[in-house]
Order: structure tokens, then sequence, then C-alpha cells
């Protein structure tokens, strides 16, 4: 089978590969590119932990064909502190101990990065819908929702 | 294993190799065909794509809206004048699954999905399809009645009448989960007002048969008459009638047939 050439941005960097035909862009980010911050769940779209940002727009990588993504610019978490520091919203989910098992985290992580990126300062029902497509098995989603306003600078009790 | 992907810079092109393959999918928002691939169904083996801009064009100026194939449900809820079909857009998974999902994919979505079209079937649009034989246009409930049988064709846009009221169409989906959940019922309803009677009142309900089904004996209770409490018990009372659902882990068949008429009373009578 003929190997596909792809060229697409990776978290600022120009990335080329060559995939198989039908590949989606989770195995094309974990395997080829090595970046394994995007978790594989479910496969199926219900869970969102594999979401990235394509062209500043949440996706399910899973369910992305590699070869979409040819010239656009795909981020994912690895891409998200800046240099030593975290990013205010990783910085939030530690403090807020939005966090336990971690496996849902890159996800939410780049749900509530789509979210504040469009609207910096977000209610607790804008939080809610934003984070809709990620299941977390552990926190029972409040810490997550708090810790998402607290980034955006609300109060986490609001 | 890996399969061959064909990508057109047209529509018309992309039906053509879809109509000749009958190992070819057709692929939109990938919600559906990359999990087919992602659990390893063999029946793929070639992917065709078409990068057409007619494909994503959303016409909603007039009476008669039309939604291109590859409308995606988030660019439904960014248009203010498609307000009427935001209920169901906004049902639909969480923002990534709406950056991806589209119009022409709902079409062909299984239960528990498949919402957007119970929407579609209530206010009786008309799917255009191109296969090998050219294109055509065909009532959404002829299309999903012969649903098995459209994989070589393709879909091109879906059109309807754009409701008179605010009111005279309701959607309503039943979910386990807030917000997002796949559905243990949707329904929804377009009532038409004609001198304080309803004229050609569709009810459609999802999850509900195998395929999104309109509850024709609830419609025939509504029909030219006036929605007060009477005529919404009759409705409610027949909304059963002519289903057969299955049972899934997000209910039964059993159910589902308990519960349609409580929703389609709730529905018509406005509640929350």
């Amino acid at each position: 089978m003929t190997k596909i050439p792809l060229q697409f941005r990776h978290n600022g960097r120009d990335v080329a590969i060559f995939v198989d035909g039908g590949t989606n862009l989770l195995v094309a980010l974990r395997e080829l590119i090595g970046d394994m911050t995007p978790k594989f769940g479910c496969g199926q779209g219900g869970c969102g932990t594999c979401s990235v940002l394509i062209d500043g727009e949440l996706h399910l990588s899973c369910l992305t064909l590699a070869e979409t993504v040819a010239g656009r610019a795909v981020e994912t978490l690895d891409g998200m502190k800046q240099g030593p520091n975290l990013h205010p919203l990783q910085r939030a989910f530690a403090d807020n101990f939005a966090a336990q098992c971690g496996y849902c985290t890159p996800g939410m992580l780049m749900a509530a990065k789509a979210l504040l990126d469009r609207n910096s300062s977000p209610s607790r029902a804008d939080v809610i819908e934003a984070i809709s497509g990620n299941i977390c098995r552990c926190t029972g989603y409040e810490p997550i929702i708090n810790a998402i306003l607290a980034a955006a600078g609300g109060r986490a009790s609001a | 294993m890996a399969v061959t992907v064909k990508t057109f810079a047209n529509a018309s092109e992309a039906a053509g190799a879809l109509s000749s393959d009958r190992s070819a999918r057709y692929l939109g928002g990938g919600t559906l065909v990359m999990r087919a691939l992602n659990e390893g169904d063999v029946s793929i083996s070639t992917i065709v794509r078409a990068q057409d801009q007619a494909l994503s064009r959303i016409d909603a100026s007039g009476p008669r809206v039309t939604l291109g194939a590859g409308v995606t449900f988030a660019r439904i809820l960014a248009e203010r004048d498609l307000s009427f079909l935001h209920a169901p857009a906004r049902s639909i998974g969480g923002p990534a699954v709406r950056n991806m999902g589209t119009v022409g994919g709902n079409l062909f979505a299984p239960n528990p999905y498949g919402d957007f079209t119970v929407a579609l079937l209530a206010l009786d649009a008309t799917v255009a399809v191109q296969g090998g034989f050219g294109a055509r246009d065909i009532p959404i409930e002829e299309f999903l009645q012969a649903r098995d049988r459209q994989a070589g064709t393709l879909v091109l846009s879906v059109s309807c009448t754009r409701p008179a009221s605010a009111d005279a169409f309701r959607y309503r989906k039943i979910a386990r989960i807030k917000p997002k959940g796949g559905s243990v019922i949707t329904l929804a309803a377009h009532l038409p007002i004609s001198g304080g009677r309803i004229v050609g009142a569709r009810i459609a309900l999802g999850s509900m048969a195998p395929t999104q089904i309109r509850a024709r004996a609830a419609e025939r209770a509504l029909e030219g008459r006036s929605l007060d409490t009477a005529t919404i018990a009759a409705a409610a009372s027949a909304a059963a009638e002519g289903t057969s659902p299955s049972d899934n882990a997000l209910g039964s068949a059993w159910y589902r047939r308990e519960i349609v008429g409580v929703h389609l009373r709730r529905l018509l009578s406005g509640q929350e």
C-alpha cells in the first residue's frame, strides 16, 4: 500500500510524515510524530480525550482522517505550556485538583482552551457546555469546571 | 488495515467513484466512517472525499432553506437565520462533534444518533442526491425508508421550508446525560396553523424504529383540530402506534413505548 506524504503545522512547527491510507490523526500524532499528549480513549467520538485544535477549532483526532489536516495548524496539549511555565489553564487544573487519574485531562484542557480562546469570561453554563463532549470518571466534573472558571478569572465558587 | 483514499475536486466526480465501488464510503465529518474504520470495519476499502465548496453552502435567506451536505452543526448554530434548527443542532454531541459532524452524515447516523434528521423529517425536507444515474431530489421519508440501499449515492444537500413561526416547530431530545448523550427518544413536531386549526401536522420520532419515522397516528389526531388539551391527549395516546423500537443500553423497547406519549404531550403543550 502506498504511503501518503503529509505536511502540516504541529504546535507551531512544520512537520512532514508519511501515512497509510485511512490513518487517523491521533495515530499520526502519537506514533509518527511522537506527541503522546492526545490520548486514545474510545475511538468512537464519545470520550473526548483525543481532542486537539485544528485551525483553532476543537476536533476529535481519532475521528479525523490524517490527510485532511494537510497544510493546516494542529495544536495539542504538548504545545500549551510556555517554556518552563505551565499555561494558566494547566496551573488552574493543578490548583483546583481538576485531575485525578489524568487520562481525560489533555482533552479537557484543549476543550477549555477552545472555549477561552473565543470567550474570555465564560459563564458556568458555557464551561459545562464546552466540556460536554469530554468524559471524566474521577472528579465528578466540579473541580474541572471550577478550574476553567478560575483560569478565566472568574470566581471558582460562582 | 489500510484503505485507499480518493479525493475529488467536485461532487459529481466523487459521486461517480462512490457509485462504481460497493466497498467505498463517502467521508463527511468523519464521525461515522472513521469510527467504523477504528472499529475494524473491513467492508470499507475505499474512502471517497470531495473538496467541493458547493457541499458546504448555506442558503438561508428566503423561505426555502438549503443546507449543503457538508455543513456542520457548529455552522448551523452560528447562523442567526437558522434559529429554528438551533435546538436540534445543539442537542448533538459536544463542541468537537458539532465542529465535525455534518447534515448529510446525520442522515446515515444509526440509533441512538441521527437527531438532526428527526427535525428534518418533521419539516418534510427534500434530500438532493447524486448517483451513477445523475442528480435527483427525494422526499426525506422515502430516502430514510431506503437508507440501507443509499450507500452508493452521494447526498449533495437538504432543503426544507422555514416554519411560519417559532411556535410551529418544536423539538425535544430525551437523553440520560445532560447536556450531552445518545438519544433515548427524540421528537420533533411541525404544526402549521391555519385559521386556528392545524393543517399538515408532522410528528417525527427518533430511536422508535430502525430509522427515524413519522408518527402518523398522532399526526391524524392533530390534523384539522386546534391544539387544545383533548387534541394533545389524543395525539399522545396514539404516539407509539406503528413504532418498532429496540432495546439498547440507553433504554428498553418497552420503556420507549411507555414514554413516547408522555414526551409528545409535553412537547405539544409547551412544557419544559
